[in-house]
């Protein structure tokens, strides 16, 4: 699991503006947002866009077009199963079924909230001939099975 | 002198336990006070053996492999440390029949050194290139690039040596070079190795084209579900500015050429040119239509050469070398060798770099073993999510661009993902729609509404619901989807949807397929 600091427009702003000098900074602030925080609140959009001299949509509309910035606090684990063809081809639907059995709750793209552990869906890690492939607190793990799910599943939740 | 010990850094073997088998060697190596010095190489590409470990020998390396964790004390007790015999051994890696029969331009390096020691790189042949292209001047550097024959590696096929010439046409002074790593397309992962297993060769590379157009700066976007990639490649730049390949007067000449990693977030879209220079740009990924063409206002509307990894991680090869000896290579109108990747369930899946011209059937059945479950062969996908399912029927097209769009299919990224006799080409063709309706950009309507659309009609042909007007209709939405959307995410879709269809009728309620073996 990660340690994330506690959201505070102070430290937000000192992140926004160790970036702001970049070309096209508005990707990398949101990134290190994500970073510092786990997540990127509503209130951190007028922020960004005082400083960017951007419009409050043009921040808004970034920020959700991006799988990645998440708009909730972050859970305390995060479980990204890869959902792509060639894990499929090696029984990535199969295990989807039982991570979400075992975890009591649906794969979904929009994350879990403030939970402990969020299941959500990744497109591919590049690790396509030893699947099915997952990131686990941003580790990966590749030749998954059911066993071997649950047993980095216990590791992880403790 | 310290035995040197290999153990694969990359992600892949990372993600088979490559990190505790380390920790675990060094831990055994300090409990017989041996020095030890363990290199994390990248992975040299066959993953059916990582975690590879190898021991440096009086006889050259020795490999053993998978290793995972829980192997490494008896191995140890065996005699690993001595290069000694065991059921792991797999002798010498590049005796193996998987690497002896590839031809190694772009992954030469790859496995063999210390992806961060510059000094490697270098007396594994790396800067050759660039010292080459400073003699040459930038004319010439283009030329050579032409002449080489080297396409897109990103899918395309557009000529390399066409865009750059484009670029470097053009005046002013700001001018960009774009590396798109954004490499999405599931079964590929040759960009990835080359990240993490050659960084400078690819640093090299963009230098080069720098030199060539007369731009200064470049961008290396890289997708965020690759870290080790991100982490290797800005390592590796910090390397490249302390040893004069990047930063003010590249490799001692008058040419200034520096560059920056960034991080794409998890938008399959942004694979696509024009989308991926919205997103350096800070903006939402949204396809730009074409013209104008990016040689000509590209990022923040200035000329940009926009080349995938593989594009420019061939060029210090080809000006290393010459420009003949990369084009003698292959066959057709494709030149020189491809980054094959097998991938999905197939025996020995990796990255096997070979000359255009094989048959998919030799890359599925000898290269490749056949599939890792044992069962059949029914499908092969080549050229990720947009690119077509091939049937064993068709197993003789070569490997070429213009022999695959023949046969209503494309090469793209070169990914090849098998799946064996339990597959379900419908529910194939519907992840294919459901998988652009979520990654769609919006753009356009076609992709954005069409893909929703067609995960509708394929689910009624599942449920048995008027199943032939519903056939009629998926087919009439894909040359919809092909002809009317602005980039190749809602274009391409149709070609597995379509493939599917095609090949496998008996999936979707059609009578068999009749033929087929003839083609």
């Amino acid at each position: 699991m990660s340690d994330y600091s506690a959201w505070s427009p102070e430290k937000a702003v000192e992140v926004i503006a160790a970036h702001a000098d970049k070309e096209g900074a508005l990707m990398p602030i949101l990134h290190a947002l994500v970073e510092t925080f786990g997540w990127v609140p509503d209130e951190a959009v007028p922020l960004i866009a005082g400083i960017l001299n951007l419009s409050r949509a043009d921040v808004h509309g970034v920020l959700t077009f991006y799988h990645d910035f998440r708009r909730h606090p972050a859970p305390r684990h995060v479980v990204k199963l890869c959902q792509a063809e060639a894990c499929q081809s090696r029984g990535s639907r199969a295990l989807t079924e039982h991570a979400e059995q075992r975890l009591g709750m649906k794969i979904d793209a929009h994350g879990h909230g403030r939970g402990e552990v969020s299941l959500e869906p990744i497109y591919c890690l590049g690790l396509c001939a030893s699947g099915p492939n997952a990131l686990i607190d941003g580790r990966p793990h590749a030749r998954l099975t059911p066993a071997r799910f649950d047993a980095l599943m216990a590791e992880t939740v403790r | 002198m310290s035995l040197h010990v290999y153990v694969p850094g990359d992600m892949n073997s990372v993600a088979l336990g490559a990190d505790e088998v380390a920790g675990t060697l060094a831990i055994e190596a300090a409990k017989r006070s041996m020095t030890i010095e363990i290199v994390r190489n990248g992975s040299r590409g066959l993953f059916s053996i990582e975690p590879l470990v190898e021991i440096e020998t009086a006889n050259g390396r020795i490999g053993y492999g998978p290793v995972f964790p829980e192997d490494v004390k008896a191995l140890v007790a065996a005699g690993l440390f001595d290069g000694a015999p065991h059921a792991l051994c797999v002798g010498k890696p590049e005796e193996l029949p998987f690497f002896k029969s590839q031809t190694r331009l772009t992954f030469a390096r790859n496995g063999i050194t210390d992806p961060q020691s510059f000094d490697d790189y270098v007396a594994h042949g790396g800067m050759k290139g660039l010292a080459r292209a400073l003699e040459l001047g930038p004319k010439a550097i283009v030329e050579e690039v032409f002449q080489s024959g080297l396409r897109g590696r990103g899918g395309a096929g557009f000529p390399t040596g066409i865009k750059w010439k484009t670029v470097a046409e053009t005046t002013g002074p700001t001018k960009y070079i774009v590396c798109n790593a954004d490499e999405g397309d599931s079964g590929t992962f040759a960009d990835r190795m080359v990240m993490e297993g050659d960084p400078f060769q690819l640093i090299e590379g963009m230098a080069i084209a720098g030199i060539a157009v007369g731009a200064t700066f470049g961008y290396v976007y890289i997708r965020s579900e690759y870290p080790f990639a991100v982490a290797a490649m800005r390592d590796a730049i910090v390397t490249a500015r302390k040893r004069g390949l990047l930063g003010k007067g590249v490799g001692g000449s008058a040419y200034d050429f520096d560059m920056d990693v960034r991080v794409g977030a998890g938008a399959y879209v942004c694979g696509e040119e024009t989308s991926l220079l919205e997103s350096l740009e800070g903006k939402r990924g949204l396809v730009r239509a074409k013209p104008p063409l990016p040689a000509h206002k590209g990022l923040f509307g200035k000329p940009t050469v926009i080349n995938n990894v593989l594009s420019l991680a061939a060029v210090p090869y080809i000006l290393a070398e010459g420009f003949d000896a990369y084009r003698d290579y292959g066959m057709g109108r494709s030149r020189g060798t491809m980054p094959i990747q097998l991938a999905g369930n197939i025996k020995n899946g990796g990255l096997y770099e070979t000359p255009f011209g094989v048959t998919l059937g030799e890359i599925v059945n000898v290269i490749g073993g056949g599939t890792d479950s044992g069962r059949p062969v029914r499908a092969v996908q080549v050229g990720g999510p947009l690119g077509a399912y091939f049937p064993p029927a068709l197993f003789d097209t070569p490997f070429d661009y213009e022999a695959f769009a023949a046969k209503d299919g494309l090469i793209g990224h070169a990914g090849v993902t098998v799946f064996d006799d339990t597959a379900d080409m419908l529910k194939q063709a519907r992840f294919a729609m459901e998988f652009c309706a979520v990654e769609s950009c919006g753009k356009c309507t076609p992709c954005r509404i069409g893909s929703t659309r067609g995960v509708e009609v394929l689910d009624k042909i599942a449920a048995g619901e008027d199943r032939e007007d519903n056939l009629v209709l998926i087919e009439d939405l894909c040359n919809t989807m092909k002809f009317g959307s602005l980039c190749a995410l809602g274009g391409f879709t149709p070609y597995p949807v379509m493939s599917a269809l095609t090949h496998f009728p008996e999936d979707f309620g059609r009578p068999k397929a009749r033929l087929e073996a003839a083609e």
